[in-house]
């Protein structure tokens, strides 16, 4: 790739070009435009529909005129400008085979609208078509400049515009919830688009990006400043400033299904039941490297063991009628021994042949959830219903906003649990038998205790995560536990960084709590999910936060050298 | 002095190939003893069935007065045997002292309580383990790059990691599979010395396979020397550099007489 971009960066640029064209072209094809384009990203100036193209314009010229260190500055204007143009000239190309022809017998959204929204409403064609290429040459110019100023203040600037995408796109939901102070949403009405438009105001859009990159940019300029000063802090100011920020966090997440209001804890919630499977899934992947698709089934049997144990109506013989509290221990037995069981016959399959026979299991477990023959019991495709929701005391919990509070403390368990296992003598046998399974043998780590430790610690979280979410649902379907469950956990956890804690939270975050909150485009979200997927393999494959390495031995030098600095002093 | 390994007939098939035929070695406790032979001679077969990778056809092997035949790699680890490979196999997405902390797995007790709830003995044990690896980082010259990943060390260091993590489980027999392959005549004599080292410092028993001559006739006190699978020689450096049949076996029929005259 380097050498490439020295001798033919053109070719580079153009290449990029063509495929920023080739999927601009697509993404109107198959109405992402179209449906986009009915809500505005700053009122009455530019629509969601514009700024995907945008936004794909940006991202290829971005990439284009990245080039190394001894890229000069005309070369990357250059290639930016041309990639922008090219791709340009592809939107160009696809209105004048529209006129010409009619695409609609293909493709379906190929409309006058569309186009009306690609040639920005104007009568006269050829000037949008000028228009719609001097834009994308200046938008690949400005994306290349860029590159050109320092990168404290690049990063501060794709931050503060990502930040004044977000806000837009997240604006509804912002002011819902912040409807109960009056005040708030007196004093922050200029940000947003007036009377029943959406999206940001022009003014709104310039201040958020302003504030957003200079706060950005002092703060990654002071962040080393201030990173060193607490270091040269003594030992228990800085002890207590980390609990400090523990103390802040807790307190934010304790206080946030006040702030988020039913709907946001509604999405928290089923973030958090994710987080809890992509912390089990991540013990048997990331940890251990044993490649599960079933993972769904611990999941099922969970929330099944919790609907039986639990249920008080319905057309089902069982007839226990216990708390949750009750039933969650022996929701998660039920999954760690169906863990045990899974583990047994698969200790010696490896890798893909693995992934199929735990694929294999996942529907099994689901198809006897469905079956008939087990209909007395489990409900076939009706499912269990009335199932009991937790109680503290006289308190039920039966909101999004109340049972917030035991998803929560079943993330912090959960998380607790892993970390701590991340290092200890169990977890450096899982990462040695994901590095290499006969020399962990040959090193005295026996497979078959290792690798059941790992399937049932998994199949715990994924169990406990099952029970939680039969409780919320008060009712379970087999159709709950399909395979895309499982191929949703395991994307998450690449997304997030394999084996990382953080990129769990991270991964549920952006592939379950993003897609939750942008429902109306939801026809589109498997495409943009894929798309997501392959672009991370392309560019980061070992994910958004890799996983760490921990550092032993420096750590106890560093400690032992301020040791003998204070014994000297 | 005892025997710590004797192998009786061992053999070894795949498929119709014999790869190790009916050898009979006895390893002399404390000692440092070759295996060699051209490449294909069945060396490394050899070293997989003594570390339980591979399981012989026929034959025994007895390690420490016990047959360790049919158990499997985990366990003949923990009798006392301990390995390194040909081509380098560290965790190499682990640090150094990972690679020797996982060494030292079938020493350590603790299991999924002791970490989770903090306890002492397991805190107690961590440390001891970690203070021990962090000693054998030293004994291989490796400290402070304790916290570096294994893949990101330089060939010569990841050799030695690589001694370093099978020192860790204490073993009575070292098993080192060409551990001067790909060095230079300094690194390779830093290693010999090394290895030297390792018996006479520690006491264990070094069993070695080797293609470097010098190296061979300067430590071992006994050679073996295979070829096809089959012992063809075996006695003291002495013997076998006058020994008609290892000459041919490396450099072909007819070449014995030749140097001899």
């Amino acid at each position: 790739m380097e050498y490439e971009s020295k001798t033919t960066w053109w070719l580079q640029a153009l290449r990029s070009g063509l495929i920023g064209g080739v999927v601009a072209v697509l993404v109107s094809l198959v109405g992402m435009v179209g449906t986009f384009h009915e809500r505005d990203i700053i009122a009455g100036q530019i629509t969601m529909g514009q700024t995907v193209l945008l936004l794909i314009v940006i991202a290829f010229t971005y990439y284009s005129s990245r080039g190394d260190e001894s890229t000069t500055p005309s070369t990357r204007l250059t290639s930016g400008a041309l990639t922008g143009l090219v791709t340009a000239s592809f939107i160009v190309g696809l209105i004048l085979l529209g006129k010409a022809v009619n695409l609609r017998e293909v493709f379906v959204n190929a409309s006058p609208a569309l186009y009306k929204i690609l040639t920005f409403d104007m009568e006269n064609l050829t000037a949008a078509y000028l228009y719609l290429l001097l834009g994308g040459t200046v938008v690949g110019l400005l994306t290349a400049m860029v590159h050109l100023i320092p990168s404290a203040w690049r990063s501060a600037v794709i931050n503060g515009l990502g930040l004044v995408f977000l806000i837009a796109l997240l604006q509804d939901l912002i002011r819902v919830t912040l409807t109960p102070f009056p005040a708030v949403t007196k004093a922050l009405a200029w940000m947003f688009g007036s009377r029943g438009q959406e999206g940001l105001s022009v003014v709104g859009a310039i201040i958020v990006f302003l504030v957003v990159t200079l706060v950005n940019y002092f703060f990654t300029k002071r962040g080393n400043d201030m990173r060193k000063r607490i270091q040269s802090l003594p030992k228990a100011t800085q002890q207590s400033l980390r609990w400090i920020t523990w103390i802040i966090l807790i307190a934010f997440l304790l206080i946030w299904p006040r702030v988020a209001g039913t709907y946001l804890s509604e999405v928290t919630n089923t973030v958090g039941l994710f987080i809890l499977m992509g912390l089990g899934l991540n013990i048997v992947v990331g940890y251990a490297g044993l490649l599960d698709l079933g993972y769904v089934a611990f999941f099922a049997l969970g929330a099944y063991t919790m609907a039986v144990l639990t249920t008080t109506g319905g057309e089902i013989t069982s007839n226990f009628q216990w708390t949750f509290w009750e039933a969650l221990p022996v929701a998660i037995f039920i999954a760690v021994l169906a863990g045990v069981v899974l583990g047994i016959p698969v200790l010696k399959i490896r890798g893909d042949y693995l992934a199929i026979i735990t694929l294999g299991f996942g529907e099994i477990i689901r198809i006897l959830f469905l079956s008939d023959f087990l209909k007395p019991h489990f409900g076939g495709s009706f499912g269990i219903v009335e199932i009991a929701a937790p109680t503290v005391g006289s308190l039920t919990l039966n909101t999004p906003q109340k049972l917030y509070y035991v998803i929560l403390a079943g993330c912090m368990l959960v998380l607790f649990v892993a970390y701590r296992l991340r290092d200890s003598r169990i977890g450096r046998a899982w990462k040695a038998i994901r590095e290499d399974e006969d020399v962990a043998q040959a090193m005295g780590i026996n497979l078959t205790s290792t690798k059941l430790l790992a399937f049932a610690t998994g199949a715990a979280f994924g169990g406990l995560s099952g029970a939680i979410f039969a409780a919320k649902l008060s009712t379970v379907y087999p159709h709950s536990f399909v395979l895309l469950v499982s191929i949703n956990v395991l994307a998450l956890i690449i997304v997030g960084g394999m084996g990382s804690l953080p990129g769990v939270i991270v991964g549920a975050l952006l592939l379950v709590g993003l897609p939750e909150l942008l429902r109306e485009f939801s026809e589109f979200r498997l495409m943009i999910y894929g798309a997501i997927l392959i672009a991370m393999m392309l560019n980061k494959p070992e994910g958004f936060i890799p996983e760490a390495v921990h550092r032993r031995e420096l750590h106890e030098v560093e400690e032992e050298d301020n040791v003998t600095q204070t014994a000297t002093a | 002095m005892s025997n710590i390994l004797t192998a009786e007939n061992v053999t070894k098939r795949f498929g119709g190939l014999t790869a190790v035929g009916r050898l009979s070695i006895e390893i002399p406790e404390k000692s440092i003893y070759s295996v060699i032979g051209p490449n294909g001679a069945g060396k490394t077969t050899f070293f997989n069935c003594i570390t339980g990778f591979y399981h012989p056809e026929e034959g025994d092997i007895i390690f420490d007065g016990r047959s360790i035949l049919g158990l499997l790699s985990d366990q003949i680890s923990q009798r006392g045997i301990s390995r390194t490979y040909q081509n380098i196999r560290l965790f190499s997405n682990l640090t150094a002292l990972e690679n020797i902390l996982v060494g030292q797995h079938a020493l350590l007790k603790s299991t999924l309580l002791g970490p989770i709830f903090g306890m002492a003995g397991t805190k107690r044990e961590e440390a001891e383990a970690l203070k021990e690896a962090k000693r054998l980082l030293a004994f291989v010259s490796l400290a402070r790059k304790g916290d570096l990943l294994a893949k990101n060390l330089p060939y010569g260091d990841q050799r030695r990691l690589e001694i370093a993590r099978a020192l860790a489980s204490k073993p009575k027999l070292l098993l080192l599979d060409e551990p001067t392959a790909g060095m230079n005549p300094n690194e390779t004599e830093d290693m010999t010395k090394f290895i030297r080292r390792l018996r006479d410092e520690l006491g264990i028993t070094i069993l070695l396979i080797e293609h470097d001559m010098r190296v061979v006739m300067g430590i071992s006190e006994k050679i073996t020397v295979l070829d096809y699978g089959e012992k063809i020689a075996e006695g003291t450096p002495k013997d076998i550099q006058g020994n008609e049949r290892v000459i041919e076996a490396y450099l072909g029929r007819g070449s014995a007489a030749q140097i001899t005259a």
